[in-house]
């Protein structure tokens, strides 16, 4: 066990480093890199924009940005960003409890209403519950998240309800078809048809073969609930990581878009790799 | 086939049939401005009314349905294609070749690829037509849309690698690619439906979305995506139902897809 | 008619009211700005957020009154103009203080303008007085009276101070110390900012009371237009500076004292062809774009009265040229707005050799005409503005295809890989005086969109346009300088460089709790007379939260 987890921290490690430069050079070769939004303003004389433009063509090149950003890290030093003249860390920082809390609630939130929904619409198929369920989920995944900023701050609901009511659809639709491809496994057959409960039932049968597939959902939600964190931000101008990196990538500002990528590969990995670790420790228990 | 499922069948021929028949549906074409009427309601002559520019919702709808009809999708075959094929095989075939294939998939998740739109957008040329516009992005949507259910996928797969019926399989001498194909990929069913249903109303949001990257789906093309577009203002919450009817058809054809799908589960 | 009679008794009785009501201190005004300021040094301004913090907590020597557009003395009491514009000298007032108690003097604004024009600076305020590369100097006369000399004329000296808040030379706070009639109390990032009134403000109101009125501002930070309209109807905030369109009809509906049509703007949409000679483009279309036959006909196939009516709701007009109506003095009035006449386009056209058949047109050499004109996305009105443009061009058989790109992606085509064929933007202008627009005009500037940085003009009309800048920046006289400007105005008008779309109009929302606003079409248009703004009712504790 303490081998595989240190091989998933190795793993970890690795990706940060090459999702650091995978995301540095995506950046780095955008279009609009180079360019600097007060080269239009009609104010400043030639000598101010050439000044402005030199300015852009002398940043490092790729390779020795990174390494001079990775041996800053490992001081501590997030870099200053270029969009916001200050300090990387000072601007995550201050973001970063909104969106974990976001998140967090909203995670929380989708896996409940989701489980609500998927385990009577699984149990009982081809039903008004499973119809119902289609169609509530139906509706929440075609709602455009620009209508559900509007309407969320129109009856000052919370954010972090707009990211759990875009989780839930996509989590509903995953649980619902695994729990419903457990509930038709024959032994569950077996076991409802010599009466056992159906708590029972479901605990103890359904759950531990479906168990693994869940795992590796609940880890890809958390991958999902930061993608939706991104526009909820920004549209309901929330003051968190996901408005940060969008205005970051609007103004190709690469020292804070790095950052927010290691941050975004962190939780991504770690997730997906607890998942990984519990659901190998479950298909043991079950074999 | 149940009564809810013939009525969901019904109803996704009905509006493929209006679809593919636009041509002869359509009153007025779907780029015509009666610009003596923007923002009217219906009317004999337009009956959802028109849009801020005096072009007929009717026609943008049944237009715009070809459009998101087809290319979505489309893509959500291609993701879901790409998620069976890296999830599947990765997990089938375990140890360092699945340990590679979900490290490269959680990279992938984590990524900003909006700067990969970008650079597609710079690469293609300026004057491309409306429809290839329409191709292009829904196929970027496709090709990058798969990473979150292959990680799925694999445990799926990963759990079937140990099942009874797989082992027998083996056993008889079948090759590994057969196993995959007759065996597994049928019991990955029910994820891959569910990623192939949700995923089609998601890339007809992105598409829309993807306008801001100089992709999506040109004007004066409509598409689901660009008519949903006028809801999300504020000046949008005075709305009238005639404006919600983009949004209602997208609902009906995601429900009566799920519902058409959910069914397909299959034994162990 | 119903709405006239209740648009009489609303005025009716807010001229009541206000007769009655003497101004109350107290209360905390409430508005939006679009992202956090980059900065609280007055002198690197160079964004909208910042600019607001600065014109509220900074004081100037010379104020434009927005109402009258005319100069007039703040920090100074008076000021002389010499040499031919090259030369300035202030009286300044006295017992004025800083928001930290230390004195303002004449040394103060020396300290200011050293900062400002050291050349490393580049910020909009100190480019606008740099005439050249050479050295401005500052002469202290006494403590109150101060000059400063310039090597070149600079036209439309006294009003640029207008934009230069004075800092403190021997304040510890630094910029921090500020004369205007707030100071920098509290800063949330990405939250709000907040203002309170500054102690030692040396203006007094007609009673003799200090101004300003108002105990705090706080300027939300809100990106979203959507939210910011939907708390302005909540009376969460209480200023709209820049309302769109279709938020303007909602709220007039609502009540007509909220949404305000201040009129026609300083502002133009316009678009332009690239003419770049070596842009990655066929050299078929560069002969197009070159062709002042072919943005002539371009420029009158366009319907602007449509754009107006349909895109701005009304609350636009067609544009002329670089000049507005509303900046009167300047605005060239023997222009008027290109008219849409499809039939004039196409006879231009074929004077170029194009030929209309079968609803194609086609050049002389049998290529189709169809180009793409680039706009940045995200603002809803040039999307439409350009797909009106769409059905227009398609009656004289053009197929213009838009595109839409985020800002730094057109910016990179504009301006660095000259990579486009057309381009639809806006120009904003903060100034009247048209010295503001040398880096337009002049051939060698790099914001002469259509070909920058020219090493000789390519055309004749062109350097005639560079010898009318230079001739009216070097004069002080403002009918030379009208006169050179009018000329100007006309040879855009003939060649067509740009094509002027449309001025919006300055639309605003403005709660009824405020008195004594006073929009304007000039920036900032709700709250530049904020000192003398005050909210009706209880005054609420200002507080940072």
């Amino acid at each position: 066990m303490t081998k595989r987890i240190a091989k998933h921290f190795l793993r970890i490690l690795l990706s940060l480093l090459v999702g650091g430069l995978l995301a540095a050079t995506l950046v780095r070769f955008a279009p609009g890199f180079e360019v600097d939004e007060r080269e239009l303003d009609t104010r400043l004389n030639q000598q101010s924009i050439v000044a402005i433009r030199s300015e852009r063509v002398a940043e490092p090149g790729l390779a020795q940005f990174y390494l001079h950003y990775l041996s800053r890290l490992l001081h501590g030093d997030l870099g200053v960003s270029r969009s916001s003249n200050r300090p990387a860390a000072d601007l995550i920082r201050e973001r970063l409890t909104v969106t974990v809390r976001e998140i967090g609630i909203g995670l929380v939130a989708a896996w409940f209403l989701a489980l609500l929904m998927a385990v009577p619409a699984a149990m009982r198929r081809d039903t008004p519950f499973d119809l119902l369920f289609a169609l509530v989920t139906g509706g929440l995944v075609s709602i455009p998240a620009g209508v559900l900023a509007v309407l969320f701050f129109l009856f000052s609901w919370p954010a972090s309800l707009a990211i759990a009511l875009v989780l839930v659809p996509k989590v509903f639709a995953y649980a619902r078809n695994l729990l419903a491809r457990g509930y038709a496994m024959p032994h569950v057959l077996t076991a409802r048809s010599k009466g056992l409960g159906e708590t029972r039932v479901f605990f103890w049968h359904v759950v531990p073969t479906t168990a693994p597939q869940l795992l590796a959902l609940a880890g890809v939600s958390v991958s999902i609930a930061i993608g939706a964190a991104v526009p909820i931000e920004a549209l309901c101008d929330q003051p968190g990581i996901g408005q940060l990196a969008w205005h970051a990538a609007l103004a190709r500002d690469l020292v804070l878009l790095v950052n927010l990528t290691l941050i975004v590969t962190l939780v991504t990995v770690v997730a997906n790799s607890a998942s990984d670790l519990l659901g190998a420790a479950m298909q043991r228990g079950n074999a | 086939m149940t009564t809810a499922r013939k009525i969901a069948l019904s109803l996704l021929l009905v509006i493929c049939g209006a679809s593919v028949a636009a041509n002869l549906l359509a009153p007025v074409p779907y780029a015509e401005q009666f610009r003596d009427l923007p923002g009217s309601p219906p009317s004999t002559k337009h009956w959802l009314g028109t849009d801020n520019l005096g072009r007929d919702r009717f026609s943008r709808v049944l237009y715009g349905s070809r459009v998101s009809l087809l290319l979505a999708p489309t893509a959500a075959l291609i993701s879901t294609l790409l998620a069976a094929c890296i999830g599947g095989a990765a997990g089938f075939l375990g140890g360092r070749i699945q340990r590679l294939a979900m490290w490269t998939t959680d990279l992938f998740l984590s990524l900003p690829w909006l700067f990969l739109l970008l650079a597609v957008r710079a690469l293609l040329p300026l004057n491309i037509s409306p429809q290839l516009s329409a191709v292009v992005t829904f196929s970027l949507l496709g090709v990058l849309g798969w990473a979150a259910s292959a990680r799925i996928i694999c445990a799926n797969s990963s759990s079937l690698r140990n099942s009874d019926f797989v082992l027998q399989a083996r056993a008889s001498g079948l090759k590994t690619p057969r196993v995959l194909a007759v065996h597994v990929l049928p019991n990955l069913a029910p994820v891959l439906l569910a990623q192939f249903w949700i995923s089609i109303p998601a890339f007809i949001l992105a598409e829309a979305n993807l306008g801001m990257l100089g992709l999506g789906v040109a004007e004066p093309l409509p598409s689901w995506g660009s008519l949903l577009r006028e809801l999300q203002s504020y000046s949008a919450l005075s709305f009238h139902l005639w404006q919600l009817v983009p949004l209602l058809l997208l609902i009906s054809v995601v429900t009566c897809l799920q519902i058409l799908l959910s069914n397909k589960e299959l034994t162990a | 008619m119903k709405k006239c009679v209740r648009h009489f008794a609303y005025l009716l009785c807010t001229l009541l009211v206000s007769w009655n009501a003497s101004a109350q201190f107290g209360g905390e005004l409430r508005f939006c700005i679009r992202a956090d300021p980059k900065t609280f040094n007055p002198l690197l301004v160079d964004e909208e957020p910042s600019d607001t913090v600065r014109y509220l907590t900074g004081g100037v020597l010379a104020r434009v009154n927005r109402s009258t557009q005319q100069l007039e003395p703040e920090l100074a009491t008076s000021w002389k103009v010499s040499d031919n514009g090259r030369k300035i000298t202030f009286n300044l007032r006295s017992g004025v203080y800083f928001s930290d108690g230390t004195p303002f003097s004449a040394d103060d604004v020396a300290f200011t303008m050293r900062q400002l024009m050291d050349p490393s600076l580049h910020s909009p305020t100190g480019d606008a007085f740099r005439s050249s590369n050479k050295n401005v100097t500052t002469q202290l006369i006494s403590r109150e009276r101060v000059a400063i000399a310039f090597p070149e004329p600079v036209a439309g000296l006294d009003r640029l101070f207008d934009q230069v808040a004075i800092m403190s030379a021997k304040s510890p706070k630094k910029e921090m110390a500020v004369l205007g009639p707030f100071y920098l109390a509290d800063y949330k990032p990405g939250s709000y900012v907040l203002l309170h009134r500054n102690p030692n403000y040396w203006k007094r109101d007609a009673d003799g009371k200090r101004l300003p009125y108002l105990d705090a501002v706080r300027l939300d930070i809100q990106q979203n237009r959507d939210l910011e309209v939907l708390r302005f109807t909540r009376g969460e905030i209480h200023l709209i500076n820049s309302l769109d369109a279709d938020y303007f009809d909602r709220l007039s509906d609502a009540s007509t004292a909220s949404a305000r049509d201040a009129g026609a703007s300083l502002d133009s949409e316009q678009m332009w062809f690239n003419q770049v000679s070596n842009a990655p483009i066929p050299a078929y279309k560069k002969a197009w774009f070159t062709s002042t036959n072919f943005r002539r006909a371009i420029s009158q196939a366009v319907n602007r009265e449509d754009l107006a009516r349909i895109v701005f709701h009304g609350h636009a007009h067609p544009a002329v040229g670089p000049v507005s109506p509303a900046n009167a003095f300047w605005f060239n009035s023997k222009l008027k707005p290109q008219p849409y006449d499809s039939q004039a386009a196409l006879q231009s056209l074929a004077a170029d050799g194009f030929q209309f058949r079968n609803g194609v047109l086609k050049d002389r050499e049998g290529n189709s005409v169809e180009f793409s004109v680039i706009t940045n996305s995200g603002n809803k009105y040039r999307e439409a503005m350009a797909v009106m443009m769409q059905q227009d061009l398609a009656k004289i058989g053009i197929r213009l295809n838009v595109v839409t790109l985020d800002f730094p992606s057109l910016i990179e085509r504009i301006s660095h890989s000259f990579n486009y064929e057309a381009c639809l933007l806006g120009l904003v202008n903060n100034e009247l005086d048209p010295n503001a627009q040398m880096n337009v005009w002049l051939s060698s500037a790099s914001n002469h969109q259509w070909n920058p940085e020219q090493k000789v003009p390519a055309t004749a009309w062109e350097a005639e346009i560079d010898k009318l800048m230079h001739a009216q920046a070097s004069t002080s006289n403002a009918k030379k300088r009208k006169h050179d400007f009018d000329r100007l105005q006309e040879i855009v008008y003939e060649q067509t460089p740009f094509l002027y779309l449309i001025n919006r109009d300055t639309l605003i929302g403005i709660s009824n709790a405020v008195h004594n606003a006073e929009p304007s079409v000039l920036r900032p248009q709700t709250y530049w007379n904020i000192d003398e703004m005050w909210l009706q009712g209880r005054p609420q504790v200002a507080s940072s939260h």
